[in-house]
This record gives structure tokens, sequence and C-alpha cells, in this order.
């Protein structure tokens, strides 16, 4: 009986078929959630491979690789057969050259080893154009772009270029007996030898018509000046001793009007006390978008586009005492319109006005109020060459296009299935065409649909002269020969034309006959890059004066505070790091953040707090920090946008901005087809456009590289002052050394008696030191891309920065004042009492305020003489040098990131992976093609590493060799042009040396009663130091 | 006096011509051409010849000038006199002879020689006259080189009979005690069992001592750590690395025989990171004039005249050089060399730094490359011997003014005369790696 008891756990037992014994048997009922692929059952059971199997090949594999690895890789090493006297194998050489690809220009040095190009520096020989920008610097790996086209084609077969040129030649003949038109559409030409053969190619096909387009159009600047001056050119302005700026939507540290004018402008932004007294411009912008330039100056007013041509009305009816009736203002503004009038008055001559508008009106009331100024700070005899394309010549162009009234159309430069709004149309007109030629580097989206395909070669490979400023002519030479079998439109005009000549020759002709004058060699104008015109050939104030004063201002004055719409005004940008799109395949430039919203990898929406509310736009962080947003929709028409945000501090009320350059769809690689084509909403070439928006509650992932905003009143991050205080009071008291208590004493933190740690004797040899002054730093980033290229530090993917794993050595951090100020924020801080209050106080100041102070600020390895990161390493990988360098042992490093824990700047960056010749990185250390930009006197770091700045070690040892060889002492600012961040910075503010020797320019900068260190009561003692940050700040007026 | 002089001279000369065969003779069995020559002067005229004309001349082939070998015989004595001294005079007051070489050879103008004496230029002409027997020379070498090589294999012969001998004596002598073992049995011997040494083996006694088991497994994985440690500290190390290279290029030949300086062909030593695999036209300074090589051979490796000459042509393909017309035929084909001292990556090492800074003699990294044949990796180049040298070096501060300054302050600092490269911060992880 016993035997047939049972006990029953439950009443479901009771029931048959209950399911009981399958979960007795087994003890997983569900699916575990494992990767389906390898482990489900049918793909186990179907495999050819059984475990046997796996384990043979698993042992053979393993002894296969054991004895592989047991013989070293043999390294081959080919000299050259006959090698160029020049070079030198392990000796960089340079060449002055000049970059221009429409948008972007500067004069600058190529780096090259062994015949590759490798680097970007700035020319000082140039004293206009010397400096390039990120992009500029980026644009070395464009070179090596493994996208580009490697040959010509014809309707996508690959053809010599020999006939390719036989078959335009004859299609252009055909269409010239018949009389049909032909248009000829380039970015802007301003070279003076391709203007002549353009000129030449026109005489002898006169159905062709040359159009110059920009893809972000300055026409109504240009037009502006032609009506006004009688010349088609761009204002220029020399900002060097400007005392009053005030910018309306003008852009000018970044990208407004391809200025050049941040090293000029920082000049007068620069607090150097004379008999103690300092003296600083005045910066007043006037703007809807948060840019770099309203970062950087000392009062910023944000408005609508409408309101900034109320300002710029009501600014020149002040100045012409007229009488227009304009629309009346807040009381709030007209305040401010008062306090900007007034400032423009306190110097008129060193004032000046700048319009960002895309409004004629608003360009020639400007243009009006600095000659009632009488301005010095606008030139009068040089006049910018850099953009000339024509809104009205390319609306009439695209009108005859899609009517069919062309037949042929050859493009060079110019990409308008990008970056025309209505490029359906276009590109449906472009298939419908006789030929359709497309000069250009990659089969990108205008050159899919062009019969003809001209590979052309990039901009170091090429031949070429400049006139940016009329009178400074500039040069462009190969720094290596073609990677491809590509040719520049000139040589194929030159063919066309059946010319003898290369457009090396025509070009060399033509500086030697026109251009240089009789004391100038072309070898050393070649050697020097630019050249400087004694002759002033183009004048600016060409119309009699009482042209300009019979001209109608009040009516443009009038005209400019007429419209008015309903909706959000939407106004289109340029990032630093994209541009205009061209370098959108450049995986540097992708990967760098933005100055401002620290967003990498992305366009976005930018709203303000107050609207993304009202519409219910939300930004928030996930769990592990990375932000994410919703998306907002904007509606023009029927043009339709959707795109993520990104709450912008500073951007103005019912204002929103989209940055241009994002959303390539061809010619790029699949991880570089980021963000939305805000050119699709880039209507009748205007910057401005009255939109509606929407919320969309979809998700977007952002890989933002700063995740706070804010300072929380810290000022011994970023130290500042005003002009008047630092004029007036004491260094204690702007800028005091951070005490610490010892036996109840309050001492310095610097000096001996709290220092745990050694002194170590540095005054002898060379003591490297790094100054940054934050009054000159505009938060540009050129330093971060030159550090890239010089430092060979990978690109990790939009995935990795989202999780903070971004390699950059130098990043340039940004911060918003919580409070109007910052200042306002340390008295907030100090002013908490009480737990409750801290908290909820503290929680305020996570918030920027609306519009807010901005600041930027480099922050690299401080190479701390008191380490953190040494003492903390177990396998001394981390070692400090007597010249003062923190050095990181690669080979040595283990990867226990203990350093970077007990870094306080957060500065350490660690290889999770192996970035090179990994395809899961597909960006350019996995190909050939893409390696030959590495620098080869640094090491490529693997995976498992810590690495980090390092004062860039191999171009300081470099200056020493150098100096050791030729048996001299090295020179006072020799380290400077060495150090990629110091040596790429525009402005200065960065400025690398040797603190021993007492004639450099920082061992000067170090004396400066500015200087502070970061987070300097923690006692690091780095050997980089700040200059404390003077803004130009009336306090008692209120406005 | 002179002419009379000059009379003695082509009488002895004469003598020589009239001579050779006995020359020869006693050239065969002296191999000293020197000794030999000083009495009949050709040796002066070798050295003659080698130092004014070989830049330009062969004996029995055209080079930028024509070949010379019984060029006495084609020209009388004076006109080559006159013509040796000062060609060009020649050619201008229109001597016929003259003129038709001048445009025979591209009008290239010959050197003039007015230092050479008459006397001289009959050593020169003795010379160029002069043939050697090669094949005497060969068949006396031949016998003496191949006589070792057949003493060796019959030695062998007798070793392998002698062993086979043994063999057949052991195997003799086993199977006699195995019969005679039998043949014991039968007749009643009976055999004991020797006594076993000890009870118990060795083998189990040793087990049951653990002290003793524990002590020599500690010994065993000790000593085998030792070994492996030591193994596995060499992997990666390429001491004595000699590849074998694309061109068999004979340091000894150039660097050791030929004395020629290592920075004239490694010249990027003195202002590179990198010491600088010549280019080939570099090779083409001296190797457009020597086509062939006749120095020393080592017939034993196989070293032989015409591998080395095959070698040059080996040369003269990559650089695309062509012999016949002397002209370049743009045909290039760039020398793969196989890589001897590779540094890992992660270390910069900078030639300049130690050649021209410190004035570091190359063969105290690279060893005796005049002796290289093929040239091989003579330093281990571990970090260990980097730093060992850096300690121990001191710092070459003479008349470079770099140093005087950092030299005073430091050595006053240490209290040293002199610096070592390790006082000088040459230690630092971060000078060598980035």
């Amino acid at each position: 009986m016993s035997q047939e008891k049972r006990y029953w756990k439950s009443e479901i037992e009771l029931k048959p078929n209950n399911g009981l014994d399958e979960i007795r048997n087994n003890e997983f009922v569900d699916k575990l959630p494992v990767d389906e692929n390898i482990f489900s059952n049918d793909s186990v059971n179907n495999s050819e491979t059984n475990r046997r199997d796996f384990l043979k090949y698993l042992g053979f594999s393993t002894t296969a690789a054991v004895l592989a690895s047991c013989e070293g890789p043999v390294n081959r090493s080919v000299p050259y057969v006959v090698q160029p006297d020049r070079i030198i194998p392990g000796i960089s050489n340079y060449y002055a050259t000049t970059l221009f690809d429409g948008y972007d220009s500067a004069n600058v040095l190529v780096k090259t080893r062994e015949g590759r190009p490798i680097k970007i520096d700035n020319n000082k020989l140039s004293s206009y154009n010397g400096y390039a920008n990120a992009r500029l610097n980026a644009s070395v790996l464009s070179l090596y772009d493994s996208g580009r086209v490697q040959g010509p084609t014809i309707n996508k077969e690959d053809v010599s270029w020999n006939n390719f040129n036989k078959n335009i030649k004859a299609q252009l003949n055909s269409l010239k007996s018949l009389n049909q038109q032909v248009v000829l559409l380039t970015s802007t030409v301003n070279s003076p030898t391709s203007k002549k053969i353009i000129s030449e190619f026109l005489n002898k096909y006169p159905n062709v018509e040359h159009i110059e387009y920009d893809s972000i159009s300055e026409s109504s600047v240009l037009d502006a000046h032609e009506l006004m001056y009688g010349t088609r050119a761009l204002p220029y302005y020399d900002f060097q001793n400007a005392k009053c700026i005030v910018s309306i939507g003008a852009d000018f540290l970044g990208d407004w009007q391809g200025s050049n004018y941040d090293h000029d402008y920082v000049k007068g932004r620069i607090p150097n006390k004379e008999n103690g007294k300092a003296s600083m411009s005045k910066h007043i912008q006037v703007e809807s978008n948060l840019s770099i330039t309203g970062s950087n100056a000392d009062l910023r007013i944000p408005i609508s586009v409408d309101d900034q041509k109320l300002f710029l009305a009501y600014l020149y009816q002040k100045l012409s005492d007229s009488s227009i009736s304009l629309k009346s203002v807040p009381e709030k503004l007209a305040k401010k319109i008062d306090y900007v009038y007034d400032q423009l008055l306190l110097s008129p001559s060193k004032s000046v006005v700048l319009c960002g508008l895309d409004d004629l009106n608003a360009h020639i009331i400007t243009n009006r109020i600095n000659d009632l100024l009488k301005s010095n700070v606008k030139s009068t005899s040089k006049v910018s060459l850099v953009r000339n394309g024509s809104d009205s010549k390319m609306n009439n162009f695209l009108t005859r296009i899609n009517k069919g009234e062309i037949k042929g159309l050859i493009m060079n430069g110019v990409n308008p299935c990008y970056t025309l709004s209505n490029s359906n149309a276009f590109s449906e007109a472009l298939k419908k065409l006789n030929f359709s030629v497309s000069f250009s580097m990659k089969i990108d989206e205008t050159a899919n649909f062009c019969s003809h395909l001209a590979a052309t070669p990039h901009q170091l490979e090429s031949w070429g002269d400049f006139e940016f400023i009329n009178g400074e002519f500039s040069l462009t030479q190969p720094t290596i020969k073609p990677l491809f079998d590509t040719k520049q439109l000139e040589d194929c005009l030159l063919n066309w034309l059946d010319s003898e000549n290369s457009f090396y020759d025509r070009i060399k002709d033509n500086w030697k006959n026109n251009i240089l004058d009789s004391s100038t060699y072309w070898n050393s104008s070649l050697h020097d890059g630019v050249y400087s015109s004694k002759v002033k050939k183009r004048l600016v104030d060409k119309k009699s004066n009482s042209n300009l004063t019979n001209l109608n201002y009040s009516k443009y004055a009038s005209e400019l505070s007429s419209s008015k719409s309903e909706g959000y005004d939407l106004i289109l940008y340029s990032k630093i790091g994209m541009g205009d799109g061209q370098q959108a395949n450049n995986p540097w430039l992708q990967e760098f953040p933005d100055p401002l919203t620290r967003v990498s990898w992305d366009n976005y929406i930018t709203v303000s707090k107050f609207d993304a509310d009202e519409i219910g736009l939300k930004n928030y962080n996930e769990s592990n920090g990375a932000l994410n947003s919703n998306f907002a929709q904007i509606n023009l028409d029927n043009t339709v946008i959707k795109a993520p945000v990104i709450i912008q501090p500073g951007q103005a009320r019912g204002t929103v901005g989209l940055a241009f350059g994002y959303g390539r769809s061809d010619g790029v690689k699949e991880e570089m087809r980021t963000g939305v084509n805000a050119f699709k909403i880039y209507k009748g070439f205007s910057k401005h456009q009255k939109v509606k928006i929407s919320s969309v509650y979809e998700i977007h992932e952002f890989a933002c590289v700063q995740l706070h905003n804010t300072l929380m009143g810290r000022g011994d991050i970023i130290k500042e002052t005003t002009l008047e205080i630092f004029n007036s009071k004491d260094k204690e008291f702007w800028n005091p050394i951070p005490k610490v208590s010892k036996n109840h004493i309050e001492t310095a933190v610097n000096s001996r008696e709290v220092d745990i740690w050694n002194e170590f004797d540095r005054s002898i040899g060379h003591h490297f030191n790094l100054s940054i002054d934050l009054n000159a730093c505009t938060g540009c980033g050129a330093c971060v891309i030159a550090c890239h290229a010089e430092n060979n530090v990978p690109v990790v993917g939009k995935e990795e920065v989202r999780k903070s794993r971004d390699m950059h050595w130098l990043r340039i951090d940004r911060y918003y004042s919580s409070e109007s100020e910052f200042s306002s924020d340390i008295e907030k801080k100090e002013n908490i009492s009480g737990l409750g209050e801290s908290l909820s106080v503290f929680g305020e100041m996570e918030e920027p305020s609306e519009n807010p102070q901005v600041v930027f600020q480099p922050v690299m390895c401080q190479h701390c003489n008191h380490a953190p990161c040494e003492t903390v390493c177990p396998v001394a990988a981390s070692a400090h040098g007597r010249q003062g360098q923190n050095h990181m042992t690669y080979n040595r490093c283990v990867g226990t990131r203990y350093c970077a824990n007990n870094c306080p700047y957060k500065v350490r960056r660690f290889n999770w992976f192996l970035y090179n010749n990994n395809d899961e990185f597909d960006f350019h250390m996995n190909d050939d093609l893409g390696k030959m930009v590495l620098n080869p006197d640094v090491v490529v770091r693997s995976r498992g590493v810590m690495e980090k700045c390092s004062f860039c070690i191999q171009g300081t040892q470099s200056v020493i060799l150098k100096a050791k060889n030729e048996g001299r002492e090295a020179n006072a600012n020799e380290f400077n042009d060495v150090v990629a961040c110091s040596a790429a910075c525009s402005t200065g503010a960065l400025n690398f040396g040797d603190i021993n020797n007492k004639e450099s320019e920082v061992y000067k900068r170090k004396q400066d009663e500015r200087v502070y260190h970061l987070l300097e009561y923690v006692g690091t003692k780095p050997n980089v130091f700040y200059h404390t940050k003077v803004r130009n700040i009336d306090k008692n007026k209120s406005i | 006096m002179e002419t009379n002089k000059n009379k003695n001279l082509s009488q002895s000369f004469k003598k020589l011509t009239v001579s050779r065969f006995f020359a020869l003779v006693i050239l065969i069995f002296s191999f000293s051409f020197n000794s030999f020559s000083q009495e009949v002067d050709i040796a002066k005229g070798k050295s003659l010849f080698n130092a004014n004309c070989a830049a330009c001349h062969k004996l029995n082939k055209n080079l930028i000038g024509p070949a010379l070998a019984g060029v006495s015989a084609k020209y009388e004595k004076e006109w080559l006199y006159t013509w040796i001294k000062n060609s060009n005079a020649m050619i201008k007051s229109g001597d016929e002879r003259a003129v038709a070489i001048w445009e025979e050879w591209n009008k290239a103008a010959m050197n003039a020689f007015p230092q050479l004496s008459n006397m001289d230029i009959d050593n020169i002409l003795a010379y160029t006259d002069y043939v050697p027997e090669p094949v005497a020379v060969a068949s006396t070498a031949v016998p003496s080189a191949q006589a070792p090589t057949a003493g060796s294999v019959s030695t062998d012969i007798v070793l392998a009979i002698l062993i086979l001998v043994l063999c057949i004596l052991l195997t003799m002598l086993f199977m006699v005690n195995k019969t005679l073992k039998a043949i014991a049995i039968k007749n009643g011997v009976k055999f004991e069992d020797p006594k076993p040494l000890f009870k118990v083996p060795v083998w189990k006694l040793f087990i049951k001592n653990q002290f003793l088991v524990f002590c020599s497994v500690i010994a065993f994985l000790l000593s085998s750590a030792y070994f492996a440690y030591g193994w596995m500290m060499q992997i990666g190390i390429d001491q004595g690395y000699m590849p074998v290279q694309p061109i068999h290029y004979s340091h000894k030949i150039h660097s050791g025989a030929n004395q020629i300086e290592c920075q004239y062909c490694h010249s990027s030593v003195r202002s590179s990171k990198h010491s600088g695999i010549p280019s080939l036209n570099v090779c083409m300074n001296c190797h457009q004039n020597i086509a062939e090589y006749n120095g020393e051979e080592d017939l034993e490796k196989g070293y032989t005249k015409e591998f080395y000459t095959n070698e040059i042509k080996k040369l003269y393909k990559a650089v695309g050089w062509d012999e016949e017309s002397r002209t370049y035929t743009g045909d290039t084909e760039p020398v793969k060399w196989v890589r001897i001292h590779n540094l890992p990556d992660f270390v910069y090492f900078n030639h300049s730094q130690h050649v021209n800074v410190g004035g570091i003699d190359c063969k105290e990294c690279h060893g005796p490359i005049e002796e290289m044949e093929i040239v091989y990796q003579h330093s281990s180049l571990t970090m260990g011997w980097c730093i060992n040298c850096h300690r121990e070096s001191e710092v070459n501060v003479k008349s470079n003014e770099y140093y005087t300054k950092i030299h005073e302050e430091l050595s006053k600092k240490y209290g040293v005369e002199k610096l070592t490269v390790a006082q000088m911060g040459g230690l630092e992880c971060g000078k060598c790696h980035y």
C-alpha cells in the first residue's frame, strides 16, 4: 500500500495532460534567450560540422597558429631606384600651397613624408589667408578617400582620357553647329589663369555660358556691393583696430562669407596691460542661432530674423538721423538698440556693423551704416573674391534647364543634385541633356545622373592659382603624384581648345607675364605660395560718390521692417565640422564634436528651451549618460524634414536652426551617411525660412561628448572677470590662488609647505609649458583636427562615441552659465544655505540660462608635475620626464585604466578595440589608401592601452635633434611650430614652448597675472596653464 | 741621356716579350705578381694605369674610352706619347688619326696627362700589352682544391667498412655465446639467477621517500622554468638574423676590401632617423665603371668572380642600365631588400642622433660589417642592450653648442666631469616610446 501512496503537490496534478511532466523533465521550458543563429536546435542539427569535427578544426587551427607565430614576418625595405634630391627618407618636406574648394580657402604648408602629404600647417608668409580651419586641416584625409573615382567614365564605363576628350569635343562641336545652349557650371572661380582659360573656351564655343554657383549663396552681399560700389565682390574687414564690432547674424568666426577673420579679431580681444590699463574691443552679437561668434561676444542679443532686420533699420535711422516709418519694437529691444548705437558712436571710425542676413536691403543698409560711421574697419582698398555666385543667374539657369532649353552641361566643383532645394527636378533635367559632364572626385549625387564623369584630382594633387583678396595672389602646387588617373577641368578645357599647353604652363606664363613684378621670380613665388601685388588693379570705390548718396536708403530701410508672416524662423547655418558637406566622407570631420552642442556624427534642429516645451520636444540622458531626443518635423509648403532636436541655450525664441552639409547619400560610406539634408529646405537660396514645427514621437540617439553643460559655479575650472575689474582691482581679487589649510593656517596651494612631494629641479634643460588664453580661444576646433592628424588618433564611430569612448586627445569643453553670467553662478552657489536648499539650487544650476554666457576651454593632458596618474600605474607605464612631459609608454601599459580613474581632468583615452586593420571600424585605418595619412613618427596604438596627449613629444624631440645636429641651442619659439595644436591655432590662443628660455613667448605669457591652472587646488601643478577670461562688460549699465 | 735610357728600356721591354714564357713559368710557381714584376716595371705600369686610366679605360673592354690591350701595336710610341700627354692639342692640330679617334668616341675629350713621363707611359703600355696565362693558373689551382675533398670521401668509406666489420664481430660474439650456453645447459650445467642488489627496486625506494620526491620535483620545476624563461626571452630577438638578399651584396668587399666609408652609401644617417638603404643611383656612381668583379674569391662557398659579376648584372637589370650602349633604358625594377634590423613600431630610434650627434661608430651596434659577406644582426637590439649603453656612454658634447649650457649645469648638479646619456635624460620612457 505504502508504495502506492502519492503526495499531491497541487490540484493541477489531478488533471490529465497537465504539463507538469514537461516541467519536471525539462528545466527550461521557455526557450532560453540565446542567439538563435548559433544555438538553435535546427542550426546545430543541420550543421555538417559535428562536435568531433569542431574539435579537430580547433586543434588544427591552434597548431597552425602556433606554428605560424614561431617565425617572424619578413620585412621588405624598398629604396628608390633614383632618389630625388630633396627627399631623404625620414625627413619631412614642406610645400607651400593653397587650398580652395569653393567653400573654404587658405594658404597652407603641406607636410609630406616620403612623398605623402600627412598634415596641413599654416603658411606664415601669407598675410591674409594663412590659417587653415578644421575642415582644411582634415582635407588631407579626403585625399586618401578610398571611394574616389579612379578614372574618367562615359555612361559608367571606363574610358581613356583621350577618348573622353574626343567624345566631349564631338558633343561640343555638334551643339555649336546647331547653336544649342551649353552651360559650364562651376563653383566660384577666382583663379586668374582659370578665368583666362574659361574665357578662351567661351570664345571658341559661343554657345557656352559660364555660371558660377555657390552651394551656400552670398549673392545678396555681392549684389549690394555691386549696386553701391560697382564691383561684384564681398567687402573685406580689417578687425585689427576695431574697437566696437556689432554683428547682426554674421558668424564671422565661423563660415560667414568664407571668412578668415579670427586671427585679426582676436588681436583686439586680448587685454594686455599698458601702464596698468588694458583695453579690449567690444563685440555685440545680434543673432538667432547660438554661433561660435555669438559665444565669444561680450553682449549677445538673441532675437528672430525679423527683429534683426528691424534692429538694423533702427540703427540706420538713428545714424542717418532720417525719419523712416519703422514698425515699433518692444521697449526692451529698443533699449538695446540705443545701447548698441551708443557703443558704435564711442569711436565711430573704429566701429563696424556686420550683417549675415540673406537680404539685399540689409546689406545695402549695413554698407551705408559703415560708410556713415566712416569705419576704417571696412577696408576701402581690399575686397574679398571668395564668393561670386549669383542667385538670379542661377534661378534663370534652373528655369531654362527644366524647360529643356539647355542641351549640354559641364560641372566642376559643384554638386547641385545635393545642394539644390529642388534637386529632383534638376536630376530629371540632367537625364534629358545631350551630354552632362561632372568633374568630381566621387560618384556623388550629381555624378550619378551625368553621362560623363571626369575624375578630378584632389587639391593636394593639383595646380592652381587664386586671388582671394584683390591683389593678393596665391599658388597651388601638387604635393603628391596623382594617385589616380585624374585631370583638372582646366587641363581638359585646354585639350578641348586644342592647346598644347598644360594648365601648369599657362599658370607659369600668366604669372610671369601678368602677375609677378620684375623683381620676383616664379620659383620664389612658388616656394612662398603667396604673392602680394604691388599694383593695385581693382579699386573698390569705382562709382562716384554721387551714386552712393543718390540711392534711396530710406526705402531699403523701410523695406527691412516690412516682412512678417506667421511661424517659426528657421535659420540654416553651416557647422564648423561639415561646412557645405563636400567632405562628408571624412571620418575626422564626422567625429569632430560641434563646438557648441558637442554632438558628433549628426545634424539636428536647434530649438530654445521655451519653444521646446511649447512644441513638446525633449532631450534626456539615458542611464549610461548618452543623450537622446525626440524628432521634430519641419513643414514648409510641401517640403517636410524630420530631424532630431537639440535644445540649444541661447537660441532666440521663435527660431530654430538646422545645419547644412549632412544627409549625403552618394559617394560616402555607409557610416558617414548621417543627419538630414538641410539643402532641401534652402528655397530661393535664402537661409531664413518661415516654417511650421511639430513634434514626432520617435527617439533619436545622439553621440554627444559633453553631458554636463554648466559649471555649477565652480570658478576654479574657468576663471573669468570683467575688463572693469581687471583694470581696477588687484590680481588677488579676480585671480586668487586657492588656499588650503595647514595647521589651521590658510596657505596658498602652490607653496612648498603644503606639498607632500619632493620638488624636482626643472631649471636645467628644457621645461615645456603650454599656455592657453581663454580670451583668444574662439572654439574653432582646428587644433582638434590637427591633433588627430599628427598623432594618428583613431576614429571610433558613432556608437562608440555614444558610449563615451571617443579618442580625441584634445577636447574643447564648452560651458554655459546657468544664470545670465558665470559670476552670478558663483554668487548663487556661495549663498546656498542648508542641505535642502543646496539640493534644489544645484538642481537649478544644472540648467543653462536661456541666453547664457559661453566659454570654450581646450583641455588636453595637463602634464602635471605631481601627476596622479603616475602614482597609481602598477607597471610604471606613465612616467614623468625632466622636460615636463608626462610620458605614456604604450608598450608597457597593461590596461588597468587606473590612471584614467585617477586623472582629475579626464584626459586619458582607452583603446577599447583595435581600431586599425579592423573592418568593424571602417573609417580610414583599415585600407591601404587611408593609412597613408598616418604619421610615421608616432606609433599606431593597439587595443587595451591607454593613450593621451604627449605634448607632441615627437615634435619637441625633432627640434632638439635638429639643434644638436646643427650644433646650436634651440631657438626660443621653435617648439611652438611642431606641436600640432599650437601650430594650428590661428588666434595664438595656444602657445607652446620652453619656459626655461627667457626669450620665449610662453615664458612671457607665464609671467602674466591672468595665469591660473586648471583645478589648481588639487595640487597637481600642471604644465598647462590658462589665462583668465576677461569680458568687456559694463556691469553698471542695465540693458 | 734620356733617349739612351729609353733605348735601354725598350730593349728591356723587348727582352720581356722574348722572355714572356719564362716569366709565366715563374708566375705559376710564385703566385706573387708584385715581387716578380718589379724588375720589368709591369707592376708600376699597373698602378699607374689604375690611378690614371682605369676610370675611362679597361684592358679588354670598351668603357668610356676604347679597350687598351695591345694598343701599342696599333700606334707608334711617339704618337702615343704626345696623345697621352695632351690629346686635345693633337686634335686641334688636326692630326688625322687623333681626329678619327675623337669622332669615333662621341667627341669625348680625354684628360691630358702632362705629368706622365715617357717612362711612365712605357710602363703603362707594358702593362696593357701584358697577357697573363689564365689557363695555367686554373690548372694548378683545381687539383689542389680537389685533393682534400677526395680524401674525405675515402676516409668515410674506410670508416663505414670498419663499422660494418665491428657489427659482424659483435653478432658473431653473441651467437657464439648463445650456442655455448645451449651446449652447457644440455650438458646439465645450471645457471643461477644473479642476486638483485636491492630487494626493492630503486624507483620504489625513491617514491617512498617523500622528501626526496618533493625536492626533486621542485628542482625539476625550477630548472624547467629557468630553461623556459631563457627560451621565451629570445622570442622576438633576432640576433644573428641573416636573411638571403635579392642581390648578394657583399659588405666584406665594399666596406672591407675597398674601404668605402659607410656614410658614402648610407648618407641619410647624418640627418635622418633612417640609415637609409642607398638608392640604386648611388650604386651606379661606381658600378657604371665596375662591371665585373676582379677581387678575391671564396671558392669553398661558391663566391667566384663569375658569381659576383653576375650579382652586378642583377643591379644593372634593376636600375635599367644597358652595358652595351652604356645608357639607362628606363626599365627599372626596385630591389626588395630584406630588412635585417627590425625595431618594433613603438620604439623610436634615430640614426642621426647616435651617429652624427653622438659620434658613435657604426660598428658599435652593427658589428664587424667589413668582415660580413652577408650582413647579419650583430646586436640583440633589446631594450636592456639600449639602456646599458645609455648608462655607460658619455655624451659627446665637444664643439656642440646645444650642450654647452645644459652640460655645465647638469655636471655641476651631479658633480661629475662627464655626463652619461642616462644623466642627460636618456633613460626616460618617452624619449624612445611615443
